[in-house]
């Protein structure tokens, strides 16, 4: 039977460690994501949020349990497949931006597009069309350094968007910004997961922050204690 | 691939200049010091060996006695009877010139000189390579009547004539007078140290009677007409001389012939064995370099996890970032050796003038040592690059 669902987690189950020490992080997850969503993972630290947002990213695997991006069983995968996975179809931005230093916007944009082996005009042409995504227009050739936390963010963001991903997963994007950045960092998600029907998973302890979603997912002791769907206005 | 990832190798270098330049540093001064070396001691061999070949080719050395240096240990003396033997019963010689020697405090006005006056005949010149810059050798009647005329070298002239042209001058040697018929072209040390152009020639006779007071005859100089046959050369003036100094068979030589050309085979291979020996010490410090490189990319490693972190999160192969910090680590230590070759270039260049051998570059050493730079890149840089290549992304990016 083919499964044409984005993300399906059935009864995944994530153990840390062996014997009288390990830990159960995940006790059984069920999540089904379809094209085009806006989920938030919201939970306190402990909760599992972060180790679901690392097997939905194909940077772990389950220990039980099975994982389906877009039908395939991403547990049976090798750790080259994984990244050839996230290659073509995930995009990461991170709570401390990780941007490379010392390294222009540009520079950063094409990193993912060079992994791909993309030529030299067609990286310069994507990178800039992804940076005018995020509005950082003619900041090309700043470093880091030079850019504010939340442009630091949006470089981020056009380097995750720069491959045209299926999925982008973002672990507290507004982690490390003030309020007001922070508001337009979710706005700018917002706008990618509306205009684009870019498919959006975000973690976040904060609520304010899961209001963008329309979809919320509350963990609790790796169990998915709730999951509600916004009606669309 | 290949381009790309060498592109991101040139970006994290460019991104740490400074630490990049102080990681290549041991390699800088390994392979410059390899090539400095190795370029100096072969100036170093080809001066030696030039400074042979101005003694004159094809020469054989016959000295009495089994020791090397001066002094016969004993042995008696040649006698004027065995050079004309040699001349005579030898077909394969050209030139043979019999020696005798003193040193002798030598006159002019209020400068003297202490140098060695040498008796001989006009063969000296032609078997030991001597030009005359002024003036004209013996004739044959002074040479047969033991005329006190002289010839002298160009440090003899110096210390008594400065640079004034000496031909036609009288000097006194002990208690009698000298005509200086002529100069001769300067050849500079010997391989042993010593001045050549130090030396007054006179007829033999001359010396003999008023200098050594014996007919001796300290040593005898002898051209051969060809390379092939010094062999042939040097068996055939042993044989006579056994015989002539009856030497019964089995009893050892009371003599030695010795050939310039094994001399220079004997100095260059003990210079090149220098070189070699100099130049292997300069590679242990590559290899000091190369661990330096290893240190570096490790602590670059550990430094850049975040960042091998982001990397694999976004879709890069473990062979893809093994292949960067390698690339990074194969560029920067080719990069060290590109730099160490100029600056070897530089510092033979001066040092060879300093030292006053001839610079001879040498593109085999050269291309050497690039290449083994480039070696020590990948064999120290393979194990931080696997480091970071299995580094699992999770930790890498929760790195702090």
């Amino acid at each position: 039977m083919k499964d044409d669902t984005l993300i399906r987690l059935l009864a995944v189950r994530k153990i840390y460690g062996r014997g009288p020490t390990a830990f159960e992080a995940l006790k059984g997850i069920d999540l089904t994501i379809d094209g085009g969503e806006f989920v938030a993972i919201m939970g306190h630290s402990g909760s599992g949020k972060s180790t679901t947002m690392n097997i939905l990213g194909c940077l772990d695997v389950p220990s039980g349990g099975s994982y389906r991006f877009l039908g395939v069983p991403v547990e049976q995968l090798s750790r080259d497949q994984r990244a050839l996975l996230r290659r073509h179809y995930l995009g990461f931005v991170f709570q401390g931006f990780n941007l490379l230093a010392r390294t222009t916007a540009l520079e950063n944009v094409e990193l993912p597009l060079i992994y791909r082996g993309e030529p030299a005009a067609a990286r310069r042409t994507a990178a800039r069309a992804a940076l005018d995504q995020v509005g950082l227009l003619g900041w090309e050739h700043h470093t880091p350094a030079e850019l504010s936390g939340g442009q630091q963010q949006r470089v981020a963001i056009a380097r995750a968007i720069v491959t045209r991903p299926a999925v982008l997963l973002a672990d507290e994007p507004t982690g490390n910004l003030d309020s007001t950045t922070s508001r337009e960092i979710m706005e700018l998600i917002r706008t990618l997961n509306g205009d684009q029907g870019l498919t959006v998973l975000m973690v976040t302890h904060e609520a304010e922050m899961a209001a963008y979603a329309r979809r919320v997912v509350n963990f609790v002791d790796g169990r998915v204690e709730s999951d509600r769907r916004k009606e669309i206005v | 691939m290949l381009w790309n990832t060498l592109l991101l190798a040139l970006r994290a270098i460019r991104r740490n200049l400074l630490r990049s330049f102080l990681t290549v540093l041991g390699i800088v001064i390994g392979v410059s010091a390899v090539i400095t070396m190795v370029t100096l001691g072969n100036g170093a061999t080809r001066s030696v060996s030039d400074q042979i070949a101005s003694m004159g080719s094809n020469l054989l050395m016959v000295r009495p006695g089994q020791r090397f240096g001066p002094g016969s240990g004993g042995a008696p003396s040649f006698r004027i009877a065995d050079v004309e033997a040699i001349r005579d019963q030898i077909s394969l010689v050209a030139q043979v010139a019999p020696i005798a020697n003193r040193m002798a405090t030598v006159v002019y006005q209020a400068n003297n000189w202490s140098t060695d006056v040498q008796g001989t005949t006009n063969d000296y010149f032609a078997a030991g390579n001597w030009n005359l810059v002024a003036g004209r050798s013996f004739t044959a009647a002074e040479e047969r009547a033991g005329r006190t005329v002289c010839v002298i070298g160009q440090t003899v002239r110096e210390n008594l004539f400065g640079g004034q042209n000496p031909v036609g001058s009288q000097i006194r040697i002990r208690q009698f007078s000298c005509e200086v018929i002529g100069l001769l072209h300067p050849k500079g040390q010997t391989a042993f140290g010593t001045d050549q152009d130090d030396v007054v020639v006179m007829p033999l006779r001359a010396v003999q009677r008023r200098l050594t007071g014996s007919q001796d005859i300290g040593r005898i100089t002898v051209s051969v007409r060809d390379n092939e046959s010094m062999d042939a050369a040097r068996n055939q003036i042993e044989l006579l001389l056994r015989e002539r100094r009856n030497i019964a068979p089995g009893q050892d030589d009371d003599f030695r012939v010795m050939d310039t050309r094994q001399l220079a085979e004997t100095l260059t291979s003990t210079t090149r064995t220098l070189t070699l020996l100099l130049g292997a010490v300069a590679a242990v410090s590559l290899m000091v370099g190369g661990i330096g490189i290893m240190n570096i990319m490790l602590v670059s490693v550990t430094e850049r996890t975040r960042e091998i972190g982001t990397r694999l999160a976004i879709g890069a192969l473990e062979r893809d970032v093994l292949l960067q910090f390698l690339i990074e680590a194969v560029v920067l230590a080719s990069l060290g050796g590109l730099v160490g070759i100029a600056l070897a270039t530089a510092a033979s260049w001066f040092l060879a003038g300093m030292m006053g051998v001839p610079y001879l570059f040498d593109p085999f050493i050269n291309l050497v040592s690039f290449v083994f730079s480039a070696a020590i890149g990948v064999i120290f840089g393979f194990f931080p690059a696997r480091r970071a290549a299995g580094l699992n992304p999770i930790d890498a990016l929760r790195h702090e």
